[in-house]
C-alpha cells in the first residue's frame, strides 16, 4: 500500500522532468482537435511553454469527463464545449474566469457569459444536411432546400442522421428543428421524418463516412444514403482532401437546414498551471491560430479580422440564415427534448 | 478430481480466527477501497441532491419507457444468448467428454481461446464477418451488424467454452455404465440419457447457464461495437447515461438494478455449485472417452467440428485476413506511425502499455485473490467468510463502467491521490481478475488434505513452513493458471479501462475501440491489426495454461 500511495503522489502532468510542471501546459480537447505543427511550435517558442494535448473522445464525452474530474482536472485548458452543451459546463463549475488579451476582436454575435468570462468563443460552424450531387443529378431530383422538404415523399429513405443523445451534430440538428418548429411542432416533424425513413446511427463518423453516398469514405464503404446531417464545411473537405482535386465539390449543403454551432474554450477551475493556461487561451484567439483553424478543423474563425483561406470560403461558405437558439433556452429544454426525441425516434 | 474425494471432517482449531482475519485483512481492505468506496461514491453522486437522498428518482427512472426497453432487451438477449449457447455447445460438451479422436487436445484449446479474448476483439471479429463490407456482405450482401443476431452469435462465440468446460468436465467423469445399465433394462437410448445422464448433469448445466447469463447480461464491448443506437444492455446504457448524456441519476439507478440482478444470479450460482458437489459416482475421465462408433456418433462429431469451424474459427480468421488486407503488412507497419491523429503516440505503443498494466494487475490479483482463497479454504471458515466468497464474485458483474467512473471521482485526493498515476488502470483490472484467481485456487486449496498440514505442525513446523512445504507445491500449478487468467482478463478489460486510461496512454482494447470509431480504411485496418495482436497474445497465454492444467473440473 505504501508504494501505491507513493506512485499516486506524482499527480502533476509535467512530463518534462527537471524544469517542473509549470513549463508544461496541458490542453484537454475532443478527438477533432488539430493545429498545424509550425503554428503550435511558434507558440511554444515564444511563450516558453510546452503544450501537451489530451484528446478525450468525442465532444460530449470529453465535456462530461472534464466535469466529472473537475476537482482534479487532467489539464489546464479545455477546448471544445459548444453552445449546445455550454450550460452543462458552466452550471457544473468547470471553468474559472479569464478574459483573453484579444477578446475584443471576437465578433459580438459569438460571445457568451460576458459578465463572468468563464468561456471564450474560438470557432463556429453550421450543422447542415449535406447532399450527394451525383445522386440528385442521376435521379433528376432537386436537392432539398429546407427542413420541410425532408419529410416529402420524394426524399423517402434518403437521410441518415446521428443520435441526438450521443452526437453533437445529431443534437444540433434536433435543436435546429426545435428552433424552426417550436415546442408544439418539432415532435410532429420528427414523427413525419421517421415515417419518411430517416436512419439514425450513433456518431458522425459512421453517418458521414459509412452511410453517406457523397463522401469519399462513404462511396468506398458502399454508403447508400444521399443525404446526411454534417457541416457546412464538409464540402471543402471533400475537395481539399481529394486527389486529384475535383473542380467542384461532389457534395452540397441544403441551406434551409442549418443550425449554428459555436465552440468555446476556458481555463479549468482547478488548473495547476493557470499562467500557462491563460497564455494558451490568448494563443487560441491570435490571428495566426484563428487563420490556421479552417483547414485543420474545418470551422470558421470567430475573430473578425481573421481571413479564411480562399478554397475554404469558396466551397464551404457559412450558411446564410442558420437557425439559432439562445443559450438559456437550450439550457432549459435540451435534456427534456433529447429524452422525448429518444423515445420518439429510437425506441 | 477433488470432486470424488471424501470430505475430511472439520476439526475445531484454536487460533483459527486470528489467522483467518489476518489473511482476510488485505483483501477486505482492497475491496473496500477500490470497489465499495468508488461504486458507492458514484451511486451517491447520482442519487443525492442538495444533501438529501432522492429515492423517488428510482421509480421515476424505472417507469421511464426508454429504460424499460433497455431492461427488457438486456434480459431477453441474455436469455436468448444463454439458450443459444447451450443449444450449440452441449453437443460439443458431449463430444469432448465421451469421444476420443486425434487432435482432441488441440481442439479443446481452440474452443477455449474465445473465452479469454477481449470483448472488443470479439466485436471487431464479428464486425469483419457480418458488418458493412464484411465477409458475408462481400459474398452475399448479407449484413447483420445492425441486428440482434450479430450480438447473439458473438455471445455464443464468447461463451461456448464455458459450457464445454463446465458441463463437459463433469460429463467426462460420469460413469457411463449407469446409462448402459438403464439400456440393458430396456430403456431407449434417449430415455436412458434423459433419466440417468441428464439429471446428473443438471447442476453443471445450470451452473454453466448461469455463468453465461451473467456474462451476457452485463455485456458491454460486444454490444457497444455491434449494437448501434437502438440496442443497449444495462451496462451500455450506464455508459451512455454517464459519459454521453450525463444523467448520473439514471446511471446510478441502473447500477443498483444491475447490482441486485447480479447478486441474485450469483446466489443461485453458488447454490447450484454446492449441489454439483453433492455425491455422484465419478470416475477418471480418461476411462470414459472412446473412439466414436457408428454413423450417428461420427455425425455428431462431424457436426460439432463444423460448428466449431464456422462459429469459433471463422470470425478470428476473417479478422486476421482483414488485418493483412493491405500490401506488405501495411496495416501493421502503420501502427508504428504516430501521425494518425487518433492518438498522440504510435498505436503500437499500446502493446507495451497493455503488457505493463497486465503484469501489474496480475501481481495484484494473485496477491489479493491468493490471500482470499487461503482464508476461504480454511475448514474452520465461518459463515461470514463464506459470505465473502460470494462478494468476491461481484466485480465480475457489477458495471465496470461504474467502477471506472467511481475511480475518477474518488481516488483523486490525498491520501489516495492516484488520478495521475498509471497504477489506477491495473487496480481496476485486478478487481476483475480476483474472482478468477479465487475460483481457480479455491478448489485446489480445499482439496489439500488437512491431515498433511496437521502432521507437519505436530512435527514442529511453523505455519509459514507448513504453507511452504505442504500447500505451495500443491497449489503452485493452480497459482500459475490463476495468474494466466488474471493476465488475460487484464489484457482484455475494456469497460473500466476506457475511462481511466489516459488519452495519451491507451491500452490495446481502448486503442482498438477508438480506431474503430474513426473513419477510413487505414483506421479500420489498424483496428484489425491491433485486434489480431491482442488475440495472439491472449491465445498464447491460454495455450501455456492448457499445458499446465491437469484438473479440468474448474468453473471457467
Amino acid at each position: 500500500m505504501v508504494t501505491l500511495s507513493a506512485c499516486g503522489s506524482s499527480g502533476s502532468s509535467g512530463s518534462t522532468g527537471g524544469s517542473g510542471g509549470s513549463k508544461t501546459v496541458t490542453l484537454v480537447s475532443h478527438d477533432s482537435w488539430a493545429v498545424s505543427k509550425s503554428v503550435l511550435a511558434d507558440f511554444e517558442k515564444q511563450s516558453g511553454y510546452t503544450v501537451k494535448v489530451l484528446k478525450d473522445g468525442d465532444a460530449g464525452q470529453a465535456v462530461n469527463k472534464a466535469i466529472l474530474t473537475k476537482d482534479n482536472p487532467q489539464g489546464d485548458v479545455f477546448f471544445g464545449v459548444d453552445n449546445t452543451l455550454l450550460s452543462r459546463a458552466l452550471d457544473n463549475g468547470l471553468f474559472q474566469s479569464y478574459r483573453p488579451k484579444d477578446y475584443d476582436t471576437v465578433a459580438s454575435r459569438y460571445r457568451a457569459d460576458e459578465t463572468e468570462h468563464r468561456v471564450t468563443p474560438i470557432d463556429t460552424g453550421d450543422i447542415c444536411v449535406n447532399y450527394d450531387k451525383k445522386y440528385f443529378a442521376d435521379h433528376k431530383l432537386t436537392p432539398p432546400a429546407g427542413f420541410d422538404d425532408l419529410i416529402k415523399p420524394a426524399y423517402k429513405n434518403l437521410l441518415v442522421t446521428e443520435n441526438a443523445a450521443t452526437s453533437s451534430p445529431g443534437l444540433g440538428f434536433l435543436l435546429g428543428t426545435a428552433a424552426k418548429y417550436g415546442d408544439g411542432g418539432w415532435q410532429d416533424y420528427w414523427k413525419k421524418l421517421k415515417a419518411n425513413g430517416v436512419k439514425v446511427v450513433d456518431g458522425w463518423e459512421q453517418a458521414y463516412d459509412q452511410e453517406f453516398s457523397g463522401s469519399a469514405g462513404g462511396r468506398k464503404a458502399g454508403g447508400d444514403r444521399p443525404l446526411v446531417v454534417s457541416y457546412a464545411s464538409s464540402p471543402p473537405a471533400e475537395v481539399i482532401y481529394a486527389d486529384p482535386r475535383p473542380k467542384t465539390a461532389p457534395t452540397g449543403v441544403a441551406q434551409g437546414t442549418c443550425f449554428r454551432q459555436i465552440e468555446y474554450a476556458g481555463l479549468l477551475s482547478n488548473a495547476r498551471n493557470t499562467e500557462g493556461g491563460k497564455a494558451l487561451l490568448d494563443f487560441l484567439l491570435t490571428e495566426k491560430f484563428q487563420q490556421d483553424m479552417p483547414l485543420n478543423m474545418f470551422v470558421y474563425p470567430v475573430r473578425e479580422s481573421a481571413e479564411v483561406p480562399a478554397d475554404f470560403a469558396e466551397y464551404g461558405p457559412q450558411a446564410k440564415d442558420p437557425e439559432t437558439m439562445a443559450p438559456d433556452r437550450i439550457a432549459a429544454d435540451r435534456d427534456q427534448w433529447v429524452k422525448s426525441w429518444t423515445s420518439l425516434v429510437l425506441k | 478430481m477433488d470432486l470424488a474425494r471424501t470430505e475430511v471432517a472439520p476439526r475445531p482449531r484454536r487460533g483459527g480466527n486470528a489467522a483467518r482475519l489476518g489473511l482476510m485483512a488485505l483483501p477486505v481492505a482492497f475491496f473496500a477501497v477500490f470497489f465499495a468506496y468508488p461504486v458507492t461514491a458514484i451511486v451517491r453522486r447520482g442519487l443525492r441532491d442538495g444533501g438529501s437522498w432522492q429515492w423517488g428518482r428510482i421509480t421515476e427512472v424505472l417507469t421511464d419507457p426508454g429504460i424499460g426497453h433497455v431492461l427488457w432487451f438486456t434480459t431477453w438477449q441474455a436469455l436468448a444468448s444463454t439458450a443459444l449457447t447451450l443449444l450449440v455447445a452441449l453437443p460439443g460438451a458431449q463430444v469432448f467428454a465421451r469421444y476420443d479422436f486425434p487432435g482432441k487436445q488441440l481442439l479443446r484449446a481452440v474452443v477455449t481461446v474465445p473465452f479469454v479474448l477481449p470483448t472488443v476483439v470479439v466485436g471487431t471479429a464479428f464486425l469483419a464477418l457480418v458488418g458493412r463490407g464484411g465477409l458475408l456482405d462481400d459474398l452475399w450482401g448479407v449484413r447483420l451488424d445492425t441486428t440482434v443476431w450479430a450480438i447473439l452469435l458473438a455471445h455464443v462465440f464468447f461463451n461456448y467454452a464455458v459450457v464445454v468446460r463446465t458441463v463437459g468436465g463433469l460429463w467426462a467423469q460420469l460413469d457411463p455404465r449407469q446409462e448402459e445399465a438403464a439400456r440393458m433394462l430396456g430403456a431407449s437410448r434417449f430415455a436412458a440419457w434423459r433419466r440417468v445422464t441428464l439429471p446428473a448433469l443438471g447442476p453443471a448445466v445450470a451452473a454453466a447457464a448461469l455463468m453465461v447469463f451473467l456474462f451476457t447480461f452485463t455485456s458491454f464491448g460486444v454490444v457497444q461495437i455491434l449494437g448501434g443506437p437502438t440496442f443497449s444492455t444495462l451496462e451500455v446504457e450506464i455508459y451512455r447515461q454517464t459519459s454521453q448524456i450525463f444523467d448520473l441519476t439514471t446511471a446510478a439507478v441502473l447500477t443498483l438494478v444491475q447490482f441486485l440482478a447480479v447478486g441474485a444470479i450469483l446466489l443461485v450460482h453458488a447454490w447450484t455449485v454446492r449441489r454439483r458437489e453433492s455425491a455422484l459416482r465419478l470416475v477418471d475421465p480418461s476411462l470414459t472417452a472412446r473412439r466414436p462408433r457408428g454413423a450417428a456418433q461420427w455425425a455428431l462429431l462431424g457436426s460439432v467440428l463444423l460448428t466449431v469451424a464456422v462459429l469459433l474459427v471463422l470470425p478470428p480468421a476473417v479478422l486476421v485476413q482483414r488485418s493483412l488486407d493491405a500490401p506488405g503488412f501495411g496495416y501493421y507497419t502503420a501502427l508504428t506511425h504516430d501521425d494518425s491523429g487518433v492518438f498522440l503516440v504510435a498505436p503500437v505503443t499500446a502493446i507495451g502499455t497493455s503488457l505493463r498494466y497486465a503484469v501489474a494487475a496480475t501481481l495484484i490479483a494473485v496477491l489479493i485473490g491468493g490471500l482470499a482463497a487461503a482464508a476461504l479454504a480454511r475448514r474452520d471458515a465461518g459463515r461470514l467468510v463464506r459470505g465473502f466468497d460470494a462478494l468476491l464474485m461481484l466485480p465480475l458483474g457489477v458495471s465496470a463502467v461504474t467502477v471506472g467512473f467511481g475511480f475518477l471521482i474518488t481516488l483523486d485526493r490525498p491520501p489516495l491521490d492516484l488520478r495521475g498515476s498509471w497504477i489506477l488502470v491495473p487496480l481496476a483490472q485486478a478487481l476483475v481478475g480476483v474472482p478468477f484467481v479465487v475460483r481457480t485456487l479455491l478448489p485446489v486449496l480445499r482439496a489439500v488434505d488437512e491431515r498433511l498440514r496437521e502432521a507437519a505442525a505436530v512435527l514442529g513446523a511453523s505455519p509459514w513452513r507448513v504453507w511452504r512445504e505442504v500447500d505451495l507445491p500443491i497449489v503452485r500449478r493452480a497459482l500459475l493458471i490463476a495468474a494466466g487468467f488474471a493476465f488475460a482478463v487484464s489484457l482484455g478489460e475494456f469497460g473500466a479501462t476506457v475511462f481511466i486510461a489516459r488519452p495519451d496512454n491507451p491500452t490495446l482494447p481502448v486503442a482498438v475501440a477508438r480506431l474503430l470509431g474513426r473513419p477510413g480504411d487505414l483506421n479500420y485496418g489498424q483496428a484489425m491489426a491491433l485486434s489480431t495482436i491482442l488475440m495472439v497474445v491472449c491465445a498464447v497465454a491460454l495455450l501455456v495454461l492448457e499445458r499446465l492444467r491437469t484438473d479440468r473440473t474448474g468453473e471457467f
